[in-house]
């Protein structure tokens, strides 16, 4: 019977053996199989969208080759949901998600974060010239916001209480009343500033006061740290080097602001 | 249905929708003295003898009767800023309702102005009436007479429209019950709230334009 035992014990120890080796690292396996899969979000401009050509295309897709050139090997896409981002890492489908993801305490549990690569952030936006640098500078002014929208609720909280909250429907009315000159400010996320950039490159309104940041942070699973170093020794160089300011020019219409790192 | 009614969760709101209610009241108000001015005003020179004003006044009621009034709500709000012209979301908002039943009002009295018979007016130019008395007492007053449940009807209908101008953030009543939905998810109990608010305001100014019909035209 002790033969039998140890048997099973052996055979058991030898399948958690492989099933380690398996997935025992990640860049071992990309740099072996000379390519990386990557998920990213098509339907969330400026990250991910799909061109007129029905290639993806967006920040999130230009973060996701330069990682791909940094490490040298073929980069395939793989396109998901904000729902199903973190499953597809989770059952191994994906080695990284770069899709527009925020990292909270909940999703820290199962999977690891990058450092910070893109910035997103809510904030009072205004003219260049226009003197306000703080909250308390909002006394007496009127800002213009979403109704209901999550800088709709911040700001009525941290607003000074002089301060007018003009509510409109939705973004674009919003963004209607700023162009218009109906606001001379208004709270909203830089990534709809940089749709208006896009748009009206001469009147983007600048970030005036930060009201919530949650930049985006690169998925990876747990217990991947060499390849969890050589991403975030990627992105440090691309911020150094200016790539990614260049990307968010082009994306975001607006110069990389400091990530954390 | 086990949907649950919370009606209290309504109630911390109630300052602001009694102001929300304030301002349609004088919105409504200032609209519909402004609308019947513009209308009066407009079907006198509809029905005149100049041809160039009659012909103006026609494309004014035609191209306002013909587009949605909220169309023409972001014309004002959003168009005369890039004029140069700034006016805040109420003034905008008085402006696009007296505009809009300025031209209605026009086409209502000028048929009760063409209703009036000729041989009054006649009667009235050989009994040596100016041509400002005889529109005053022989032609407007038995013409509003005439039409003044269609007018009342206008009235209520531009009180509603009212509701519209919440779209360029004017703080109105069906702004103020968007604004507590979007805090309280409560959108079920808010607009009923809301609903029964614009019920008792209709009937109230319904009463109103009866008094206005039973005193001011009282020799019927």
């Amino acid at each position: 019977m002790k033969f039998w035992k140890l048997l099973f014990a052996a055979t058991l120890a030898g399948l958690m053996f492989t099933i380690n080796t398996a997935y025992a690292d990640a860049l071992d396996g990309i740099m072996k199989s000379g390519q990386i899969k990557i998920a990213i979000q098509e339907g969330f401009p400026p990250f991910g969208s799909v061109g007129t050509d029905m290639q993806p295309q967006g920040y999130d897709i230009d973060v996701a080759k330069l990682i791909a050139k940094g490490l040298g090997v073929k980069l395939k896409l793989v396109p998901v949901t904000s729902a199903n981002r973190i499953p597809y890492l989770l059952t191994h489908k994906v080695d990284l998600v770069i899709a527009s993801l925020g990292k909270n305490a909940e999703r820290e549990k199962t999977i690891d974060f990058s450092r910070a690569y893109a910035p997103f952030f809510l904030a009072v936006f205004g003219p260049p010239q226009a003197p306000i640098h703080k909250m308390s500078d909002l006394a007496g002014k009127t800002i213009g916001a979403t109704r209901g929208s999550v800088e709709d609720l911040a700001l009525t909280k941290l607003a000074p209480p002089t301060a007018t909250i003009k509510r409109f429907e939705d973004n674009n009315t919003t963004i209607s009343a700023y162009l218009s000159g109906q606001v001379p400010l208004i709270a909203t996320g830089n990534v709809i500033i940089a749709a208006v950039a896009k748009r009206d490159p001469g009147h983007a309104p600048v970030e005036k006061v930060s009201i919530k940041n949650s930049p985006c942070y690169i998925g990876l699973n747990k217990g991947e740290d060499k390849l969890k170093a050589k991403v975030n020794a990627l992105i440090g160089q691309a911020i150094s080097d200016g790539a990614l300011d260049k990307l968010s020019r082009k994306w975001f219409g607006m110069p990389l602001p400091k990530l954390p790192g | 249905m086990d949907y649950q009614l919370h009606f209290q969760a309504v109630w911390p709101y109630a300052g602001q929708l009694a102001y929300g209610t304030w301002l349609t009241i004088k919105l409504t108000a200032i609209s519909v003295a402004g609308g019947l001015a513009v209308g009066t005003i407009g079907a006198a020179c509809r029905t005149g003898s100049h041809r160039w004003l009659s012909a103006a006044v026609g494309v004014y009621v035609e191209a306002i009767r013909n587009t949605p009034l909220l169309v023409q709500l972001f014309f004002i709000f959003f168009g005369l800023p890039s004029a140069g012209i700034k006016i805040t979301a109420t003034e905008a908002a008085v402006l696009a309702m007296i505009i809009n039943l300025g031209a209605y009002a026009t086409e209502i009295i000028r048929a009760g102005i063409e209703a009036v018979h000729r041989s009054q007016i006649e009667a009235a130019q050989s009994l040596g009436l100016s041509r400002l008395q005889t529109f005053r007492h022989v032609i407007i007053v038995p013409a509003l007479t005439k039409i003044w449940p269609a007018l009342s009807s206008q009235c209520v209908f531009i009180m509603l429209g009212s509701s519209l101008v919440s779209q360029i953030s004017a703080q109105e009543l069906t702004f103020t019950a968007n604004f507590i939905a979007s805090r309280n998810f409560r959108s079920f109990e808010v607009y009923v709230v809301a609903t029964l608010i614009y019920l008792v305001l209709s009937v109230g100014l319904r009463q109103i334009l009866r008094l206005i019909d039973r005193y001011a035209f009282a020799r019927r």
